[in-house]
């Protein structure tokens, strides 16, 4: 038998499984516990909202005054297009991933992109409406939620925008896409993650009224 | 060489071999193979034991005597909440994950675990974490002083203003735990979902993968919660915004809900691995099987449920609303049925079994009537009016210190040597660990005992001097201190000299049931490598005579061969 070398260094599941591990069928290979690894963690990392929101639910019941003097409440409107901006970048992924289901390497990459694009432009208009706004981090109770749930939740479109990236360079590796390949799954559904918390911090920040 | 169908081959070459030239560097590299980053959890976690411990005595030196004339009382502040936070996220968190790498991989005939990279890396975060933490030793105005739990807005004062303060660093070290946590629980829930070995179902695991499981269950759900509150912690502390400061709006209680919303299940997460262990122990030294398997494995799912709803018994005195008390009153004593029918449960399996008490024998039994003690008081402390009246008294540290070192350290020290000779090679020295169980079992309870008197008179918490009448039983729990102390000699000694000049351990050295005893000891780097049994029926067969795995006699031949 072939003796394995003093420190092997296992392949990482992001590659394509080995013959040498599927021949034990409940191993199920290891390209399977990347998505099952990280299905569990954006469950996990759904959690961190979850504590963010519940603390912000309390903080807003239990205020006498939530907004600073001289706030009026928050502009819904233009943070709505962004919104719709975000939430439709959820379908161009989708549509993305059809591509390369269907290997059609170019659509993938058009699509993929055209994500990537949406979820910048939500940034920079994150950005735009943060420098317009007329309180900080620290007016109170109600600034320091909205710039901790929308900085915390806009790193997580920076991260999945990076993420997209670093699948899009992958994609012109020859032959690194043939049959699959988890870590677009796991990009496409971080993105997805991404967009559901995003409606849901809309209707916790802009619509429910102060 | 050719292999026959009836041949599995294994451990014909434990590699690397323990002696050779890489043996010991790869300890101190970016290993990614489980066996030793599990030993490299161990063996940092047993040196955080010994600073945390060290801690723990100079305040029981302090307490010696009603006047606090040992260390200055800021000191003392820093001393206790130092202690706590060693100890949980530096001693009890890493220890238990390297039990978990050792032993989930093997159990459950998996080469490796799913991340092994992630694996790494979450190991390597502990002492990062750990030398941010005792930094904070170093920086001005001294470590973090607001106890373990850090409420604010004693944790929000930074009189001299630094931006680097003591709360800083204990903020960042326990969050960078947390992330290592997530890391570690990612890993073991996925590899126990998806890399059992063929055949081995789930009502097939051994108890301690089902337990394993359930803790790391409740990382994943708690510990971002924590995350999340430390966060805004860090925030009010360094920035000044204001989520628990009264004076701006926020709400100082919230922390409390987030901070313990994680922190009460982490006991599960430290004391589920060690029902694990006690039902692992049970059955091979009393060479009976498991009683109730099923229910003992559903049990710990349930204490995972429950576990998640009692957080607001820590703060029965912190304002919260009257039917809040209530129903987490009744969610905590609910706890005691899922934990009562796994104490029966061992009851019932060393019922008329031929018991062998060797060390970790001794240390498991120990452990679990030090564990029924911390239950009973744990089921006073549920009760609101009872809770309300020894609040903050040393009734409190009693008894998690019962369920902490008295049954959780017991436990561990059970599974060290239980599983030793696997995973060393060598045998350890049943004198020395006799020695090491007598000491720490009448160490323990004279420590900690004397603290329910102490409560029930009044003694507060977090004090370093007190009133004259409760010099009797602080003299005896300082003295139970020292000897806890003292009992660490002969177990280091032990591990050190077997390590060096231990009698070889065969592969099964106490006839037990288990994939990871049907490997050579220590097992080869990828376990069984391309020849992973098929398992054919549940574990503990202790006495059926039934086989575990298929061909079980070629697996056992092979074993003799190495």
């Amino acid at each position: 038998m072939i003796v394995t070398p003093a420190s092997p260094e296992p392949t990482p599941g992001l590659q394509p499984s080995t013959g040498q591990i599927s021949s034990h069928e409940s191993h199920g290979g290891h390209a399977n516990h990347t998505l099952t690894g990280f299905i569990i963690f954006l469950c996990s990392e759904s959690v961190i909202f979850l504590a963010f929101f519940t603390g912000y639910a309390v903080l807003k019941l239990s205020a006498l005054n939530w907004l600073p003097p001289g706030v009026e409440g928050l502009e819904w409107r233009t943070p709505l297009a962004y919104t719709a901006v975000l939430v439709s970048s959820s379908g161009t992924i989708a549509v993305a991933e059809w591509c390369l289901k269907r290997g059609r390497l170019w659509g993938f990459r058009a699509f993929w992109l055209l994500s990537m694009a949406m979820g910048s432009l939500f940034l920079y208009g994150q950005a735009i409406e943060w420098s317009g706004l007329g309180f900080g981090f620290t007016s109170g109770t109600f600034g320091g939620c909205f710039y901790l749930l929308t900085g915390f939740h806009g790193l997580h479109v920076a991260t999945g925008v990076l993420l997209m990236g670093l699948m899009l360079i992958r994609s012109f590796l020859p032959g690194n896409y043939e049959g699959g390949e988890q870590g677009v799954v796991a990009a496409s559904l971080f993105w997805h993650f991404v967009d559901v918390i995003w409606v849901l911090l809309f209707l916790l920040l802009y619509i429910w009224p102060a | 060489m050719t292999i026959t169908p009836f041949d599995p081959g294994i451990g014909e070459l434990p590699s690397p071999q323990p002696q050779a030239p890489n043996g010991w560097k790869r300890y101190f590299s970016f290993n990614t193979d489980a066996k030793v980053i599990g030993i490299q959890y161990i063996a940092t976690a047993l040196i955080f034991l010994l600073v945390g411990g060290l801690l723990a005595m100079i305040m029981r030196g302090e307490l010696i005597t009603p006047e606090a004339d040992l260390v200055d009382r800021t000191v003392y502040n820093g001393l206790y909440t130092m202690h706590g936070t060693i100890m949980l996220f530096l001693f009890m968190f890493p220890v238990l994950n390297g039990l978990n790498n050792l032993l989930i991989p093997c159990m459950i005939g998996a080469p490796d675990m799913a991340f092994p990279r992630l694996n790494a890396a979450a190991f390597w975060l502990v002492p990062v974490f750990g030398v941010i933490l005792m930094a904070s030793f170093l920086v001005p105005g001294g470590p973090a002083a607001s106890g373990w739990w850090s409420y604010p807005p004693v944790s929000l004062q930074n009189p001299l203003g630094h931006l680097i303060n003591g709360e800083a660093l204990w903020i960042v070290a326990v969050a960078l735990s947390g992330v290592s946590s997530i890391m570690g629980a990612l890993n073991f829930v996925t590899t126990i979902l998806r890399m059992r070995a063929p055949g081995m179902t789930l009502f097939r695991m051994p108890i301690f993968c089902w337990t394993a499981l359930s803790a790391q269950v409740i990382q994943l759900i708690g510990l971002p919660a924590l995350t999340g509150g430390a966060v805004m912690l860090l925030f009010d502390l360094v920035v000044g915004t204001s989520f628990y400061r009264p004076e701006g709006g926020g709400d100082p209680v919230l922390y409390q809900h987030f901070f313990w919303f994680y922190s009460h299940p982490a006991v599960y997460v430290i004391i589920l691995p060690v029902f694990g262990v006690f039902s692992e122990l049970f059955p091979v030294y009393a060479r009976k099987p498991l009683f109730g398997y099923k229910f003992v494995a559903a049990a710990s799912l349930v204490i995972v449920g429950l576990s998640l709803v009692v957080w607001v018994h820590h703060m029965f005195p912190s304002g919260v609303p009257q039917w809040m008390r209530d129903l987490f009153m009744v969610t905590t004593m609910l706890i005691a049925v899922p934990t009562g029918i796994k104490v029966f449960a061992w009851l019932a399996t060393l019922w008329g079994g031929k018991i062998r008490l060797n060390t970790p024998m001794l240390f498991a039994l120990g452990g679990l009537f030090n564990f029924v003690f911390a239950g009973v008081t744990g089921i006073m402390l549920a009760t609101v009016p009872v809770d309300i009246h020894v609040n903050n008294t040393y009734f409190v540290v009693g008894h998690f210190h019962y369920v902490i070192y008295g049954a959780a350290t017991m436990g561990v020290y059970a599974a060290i040597y239980h599983w030793f000779p696997k995973f060393t090679g060598r045998m350890y020295y049943e004198g020395l660990g006799k020695l090491h169980f007598l000491l720490t079992f009448i160490g323990t309870n004279l420590n900690f005992f004397p603290m329910h008197p102490l409560g029930l008179m009044g003694m507060p918490r977090r004090v370093s001097s007190y009133d004259p009448e409760f010099a009797f039983w602080n003299v005896i729990a300082s003295l139970g201190a020292f000897l806890l102390g003292v009992s660490i000699i002969p177990f280091l000694l032990n591990l050190v000299s077997s390590l060096v000049r231990g009698e070889r351990a065969p592969a099964n050295p106490w006839n037990a049931i288990g994939l990871e005893w049907l490997l050579p000891s220590p097992p080869p780097t990828e376990n069984f490598e391309d020849h992973v049994p098929t398992v054919i029926s549940g574990p503990y067969g202790y006495g059926t005579g039934l086989p575990l795995v298929e061909n079980q006699e070629a697996y056992e031949r092979s074993l003799q061969q190495v």
